[in-house]
């Protein structure tokens, strides 16, 4: 180490090692951070400028996050609660994209390889899916009453139609030189479903994965609205309700991270399961 | 009494529709293969040398004629029937260790033997170093080693290439050749080559089977009697394929006539 400083700049090519790497690592992580910084910048100088008097400053923002995560600042009804609404939110959107996978998936995979299931299936799919999720609230009030059922269920709408979508298309963009090879070398019929066209399929499922997990934290906003007493969305309504536009801005910080949180998380997954993809780097 | 041939083709054709169009593509072809035979089809495109090679794999179905091994009809494709592509056609998520497994495997061959029979091909062509490796982590020349070790290591009885080597660079493919021709002598395999290569057939078949065009059809078959090692330098190579590539043109001639 007392070498490199000795000789400075010269030396430090051939030495770059470690340091260069740990450059090499945080870079992306520093321009990353670079637009959100100035944008929080912006902000905190329009709020200063006084441009608008209904959005807090980022700074009470903060503050207020703390007091929703932990209390100790306010206590009031919303101190120390980010947990139980995160929580009730976090079962919603996982339970309901769960299911909408399990549902899905299989049904992707025989529509993109069964003509009579993609004749049966198909032209009702398509006629349902333009409708939005959110027009569905009313009616998905009436069946399932107020409450996280109704949201739940939107959840599972939302999450459905990516994933669905991406399976048939995966199945049926697979090469049919991979049938003939399976089929070669003795893999034929039903035998080939699991041996190749879900293997095959597989990076687009998970586009449709990564599509339908992002629409369930999208929807989950919408799916609170139906009074629930708990949950994000819940907390963002209410926020509006009370005008406490800095309860809504935490709100929305906190589904932003959730939502970012739960795609690498399957992209971890996805970067595991495909690392036999060039397209995919593990 | 005659040996039972490998493979006889009797007055194979093949038409395709498209549309309101009937294509021709292969008008009665008569081919016989003996067991361990290496026999090249040549011709240019549209000659129907794939599509032969493909009906003998049993992707395609005769229109008219039949198409036998061992005298039984070829029903779609089967493990004994082993089909190497220019395009390779590996599984991308297997490795190279699966990929040569994935035939004995689906055939519910027991886990040790499986296992056993992978590794021997694994270093048959000379892939031991790179048995994890997935295939787009393969340069082209290691892609087609393993497609032809899968179709080894799955007991087939005939291979069909369909220009296997084509979309190798020159060293590669010469190397290539070499080992097939080493692999071919050492387990007395039975090949079916196509190629556009008149030096490529030349050089590996004891028979090339030229087709031409319009519609596509055999043309003429002749034994290649160069003792083995073949030199492709050498003036009796030379000799042959100049009378191979004379045919060939002529066939060209006629035909722009």
């Amino acid at each position: 180490m007392s070498d490199a400083t000795a000789t400075g700049a010269v030396a430090a090519p051939p030495r770059a090692g470690s340091g260069a790497r740990m450059l090499a690592r945080t870079k992306p992580v520093l321009f990353a951070l670079i637009v959100p910084l100035l944008l929080l910048l912006g902000w905190h100088l329009a709020v200063q400028a006084g441009l608008t008097r209904l959005i807090p400053s980022p700074a009470e923002v903060a503050e207020y996050m703390v007091d929703f995560a932990v209390g100790g600042i306010w206590d009031d009804a919303f101190s120390a609660t980010l947990h139980i609404h995160l929580l009730a939110s976090m079962q919603r959107v996982y339970g309901g994209f769960l299911l909408a996978a399990l549902v899905a998936v299989p049904l992707g995979l025989l529509i993109g390889r069964i003509p009579v299931v993609a004749q049966l299936m198909d032209p009702f799919l398509q006629l349902m899916r333009p409708i939005p999720v959110t027009a569905w609230l009313p009616l998905s009030m009436i069946l399932f009453g107020l409450g996280p059922r109704s949201a739940f269920f939107l959840v599972f709408l939302g999450a459905f139609y990516p994933i669905l979508l991406n399976t048939v298309f995966g199945v049926r963009s697979v090469e049919p030189r991979l049938f003939e090879a399976a089929a070669m070398l003795g893999c034929r019929g039903n035998a080939q479903f699991f041996k190749v066209v879900l293997p095959a399929a597989l990076p687009s499922i998970f586009t449709g994965l990564r599509l339908g997990l992002g629409l369930a934290w999208f929807v989950i906003v919408v799916g609170e609205m139906t009074g629930v007493p708990q949950g994000l969305g819940a907390v963002i309504m209410d926020g509006r309700t009370l005008s406490r536009t800095e309860l809504v801005i935490c709100g929305m910080i906190v589904i932003g991270i959730a939502g970012f949180v739960s795609d690498r998380l399957v992209v971890m997954l996805m970067n595991r399961l495909l690392r036999w993809s060039p397209l995919h780097r593990g | 009494m005659a040996e039972l041939p490998i493979l006889s083709i009797q007055g194979v054709g093949k038409t395709y529709t498209l549309g309101d169009q009937r294509i021709e593509a292969l008008r009665d072809a008569n081919l016989t293969v003996r067991k361990g035979e290496f026999v090249c089809l040549i011709g240019a495109s549209g000659c129907g040398k794939s599509t032969l090679l493909r009906i003998v794999a049993g992707f395609e179905a005769p229109t008219v004629g039949s198409a036998l091994m061992w005298g039984k009809p070829i029903e779609g494709p089967a493990p004994d029937r082993g089909m190497v592509f220019q395009d390779y056609g590996l599984f991308p998520w297997l490795t190279v260790r699966q990929n040569i497994g994935f035939g004995p495997a689906s055939r519910g061959r027991p886990k040790a033997e499986v296992t056993e029979t992978v590794e021997r091909f694994v270093s048959l062509v000379g892939l031991s170093r790179f048995a994890d490796a997935y295939p787009h982590q393969l340069s082209g020349g290691m892609k087609q080693r393993v497609a032809i070790a899968r179709v080894l290591a799955n007991d087939a009885e005939i291979v069909l290439m369909d220009e296997p080597f084509g979309a190798l660079d020159a060293m590669t493919r010469e190397r290539l050749q070499d080992e097939l021709l080493d692999l071919w002598q050492r387990t007395g395999l039975t090949v079916l080559f196509v190629t556009h290569s008149i030096e490529e057939a030349i050089f590996l078949a004891d028979r090339v089977v030229v087709m031409e065009p319009g519609p596509g059809r055999i043309a003429s078959e002749h034994a290649i009697e160069l003792p083995r090692a073949r030199d492709v330098a050498s003036p009796e190579f030379n000799l042959v394929r100049r009378d191979l590539s004379g045919r060939l043109h002529s066939h060209h001639a006629k035909k722009a006539a």
